[in-house]
């Protein structure tokens, strides 16, 4: 073999080499934001004499965000359901410019404090071949009651990242299911995979102060202690956006926020 | 030595490729469609042999009806190879392709068990193509063109096409793998561009040295003109599979486009493997071992 041949085969294999290093390298997704949080402190309950409450809206930044329609052939009993095509909630704009399915919550200004555990059950339901709310916010060991209320089988996947994945399958009639998520985690998608296009988010906190955005686009954070406070809204398609607030005792402030395209966010 | 493999048996061998083929092409329909874990038991499906086939449902049994087929095909190609063929390299690749299908069953099921780890969906995709590479193997040697005695021809250039045409089809098996990386999400999109480019190299590298030196000999031509016009082929609809994933990032389910250039550029993958796989094989078949370069060294001076 002549040398100009051995060095091009060096060549070609060295470029091989770099091609799979490259991808050993990994590009792994960049991790959820997620509320950091000290080491847990004996529980203190919050005063109701100095609860604060924390209200406002959340609008969209930008335009009319189109909502593609989903395709419902694949399962004849999912199709029969609806006499008009349904459409994405990835982005839902309300008739007033505000955004729904927007996640409210405080990001920071908790270290120190811990909450009791809620015993309210959070309900999802699988209707019409849709997740039923689209995002929920549930307390960490929160029970999450997850029904099906369609005449077809589905099979409910979430995917986390830090807390344990599972996937079961729900045929019709069959009873709730019962899940918890242990850990503090934002944006877990859970999907079924019998449809593809079914979607929701579960966000999982370490205490109580969040609010997911309805068809008004407002949110409601109630029974706050005072203090310092890192406010943030999540959206699945724009990000996160924060905001710095402070609140008295007893104080009711109201805090909007601004997201979209070029709002921005953090992903 | 020559062989009088039965032509029933080469014709039940290129069944077992082209129903391999389909394979691949069911199993890239699970993954564009993500339909992964749309059965989340196995070896049943909801605790049935026949499910209701709806949504995602009816790609990945489908799937695994496929496999079963194609199972039960590559258990009666190695029994009748042990019964029939004479060549015990033969008759091994047989049981080796038997062993590699029953493997893969095992991969789809922990796919299945233990969520979609993406090593084992990686590993799964890519035993796939070397099972088609025994499929495709078993298919050609069989055959009364490869069985014909023919003097070799010699060979003289280096590297030698023998060399150049393996190196070519290990080219091309690495980048399928880099493929089915990228589609898992264990890498971006980067290192399979690379190795595109890399197979582009080798392949137009083995295609030139065939048509310089051996045009004439058909079992070397015809692969290597497969492997170049589906190389073309696969680099353009490489690129359209990748806009149409990026163009449709946002919809709500996979868009028929996107599923179509996808499932296109795996299964042309495929068979440009074949063809370098071919090329490769009727080298070794056809053309003698290459000349050994003269000796820089004088012999006089080491005596």
């Amino acid at each position: 073999m002549n040398t100009m041949t051995k060095r091009t085969l060096l060549t070609v294999t060295a470029l091989f080499l770099l091609a799979v290093l490259a991808g050993c390298r990994g590009e792994e997704p960049a991790a959820p934001t997620t509320p950091a949080q000290p080491a847990a402190q004996p529980a203190a309950a919050v005063d109701p004499a100095t609860a604060a409450t924390i209200v406002g809206k959340v609008s969209f930044a930008d335009g009319k965000p189109a909502r593609p329609p989903i395709r419902m052939e694949a399962d004849a009993a999912c199709k029969a359901m609806h006499t008009t095509p349904q459409l994405s909630e990835e982005v839902v704009l309300n008739d007033n410019g505000t955004l729904r399915w927007a996640t409210v919550y405080v990001k920071d200004g908790l270290a120190g404090k811990t909450f009791p555990p809620s015993s309210q059950m959070i309900h999802l339901d699988q209707k019409g071949c849709i997740y039923q709310p689209h995002v929920v916010g549930v307390v960490a060991n929160q029970e999450i009651h997850i029904a099906n209320s369609d005449q077809t089988t589905h099979n409910i996947h979430p995917v986390p990242k830090i807390n344990r994945e599972w996937n079961e399958s729900q045929p019709p009639g069959a009873g709730a299911l019962v899940k918890v998520f242990a850990r503090e985690e934002m944006a877990i998608p859970v999907k079924c995979n019998i449809h593809p296009w079914m979607r929701s988010y579960v966000h999982v906190f370490s205490h109580p102060f969040f609010s997911v955005t309805g068809a008004e686009g407002t949110f409601e954070i109630k029974g706050l202690p005072p203090g310092d406070y890192t406010l943030a809204v999540w959206h699945e398609k724009y990000g996160t956006v924060e905001q710095k607030v402070t609140v008295a005792a007893k104080e009711t402030k109201t805090v909007d926020f601004s997201v979209g395209p070029k709002a921005g966010g953090d992903d | 030595m020559a062989a009088n493999t039965s032509p029933w048996l080469h014709r039940y061998a290129v069944l077992t490729a082209a129903a391999t083929f389909c394979l691949l092409i069911a199993g890239a329909l699970v993954t564009s469609h993500d339909a992964g874990l749309a059965v989340p038991d196995w070896p049943l499906s909801y605790g049935q042999l026949m499910p209701p086939m709806v949504g995602n449902i009816f790609w990945e049994h489908g799937h695994r009806m496929v496999a079963t087929f194609v199972g039960l095909l590559t258990i009666g190609l190695a029994v009748w190879l042990a019964r029939r063929e004479p060549r015990r390299w033969v008759r091994r690749l047989g049981w080796a392709a038997l062993g590699a299908v029953v493997l893969q069953g095992v991969l789809g099921g922990l796919t299945v068990l233990f969520l979609l780890p993406r090593p084992v969906s990686i590993a799964h995709a890519s035993i796939a193509q070397l099972f088609f590479c025994f499929t495709v193997t078993l298919a050609l040697v069989t055959g009364s063109g490869w069985l014909e005695e023919r003097p070799r021809r010699a060979q003289s250039s280096s590297p030698s096409l023998r060399r150049l045409a393996a190196l070519a089809t290990a080219a091309v098996y690495v980048q399928l793998i880099l493929g089915a990386a990228f589609r898992h999400q264990a890498t971006g999109i980067i290192p399979h561009l690379l190795g595109a480019a890399v197979v582009t190299l080798m392949v137009f590298w083995a295609w030139r040295r065939v048509r310089r030196e051996h045009a004439d000999e058909p079992a070397l031509r015809r692969p290597t003109n497969f492997a170049v016009g589906l190389l073309l082929v696969q680099l353009l609809l490489g690129g359209g599979a990748y806009w149409a994933r990026v163009a449709t990032a946002s919809a709500p389910q996979p868009q028929l486009v996107m599923v179509a250039l996808t499932v296109a550029h795996v299964a042309v993958g495929a068979l440009v493997l074949a063809s370098c796989l071919a090329l490769t094989l009727q080298a070794y078949r056809r053309l003698a071992p290459a000349e050994p370069q003269p000796s820089l060294v004088s012999e006089e001076a080491t005596s």
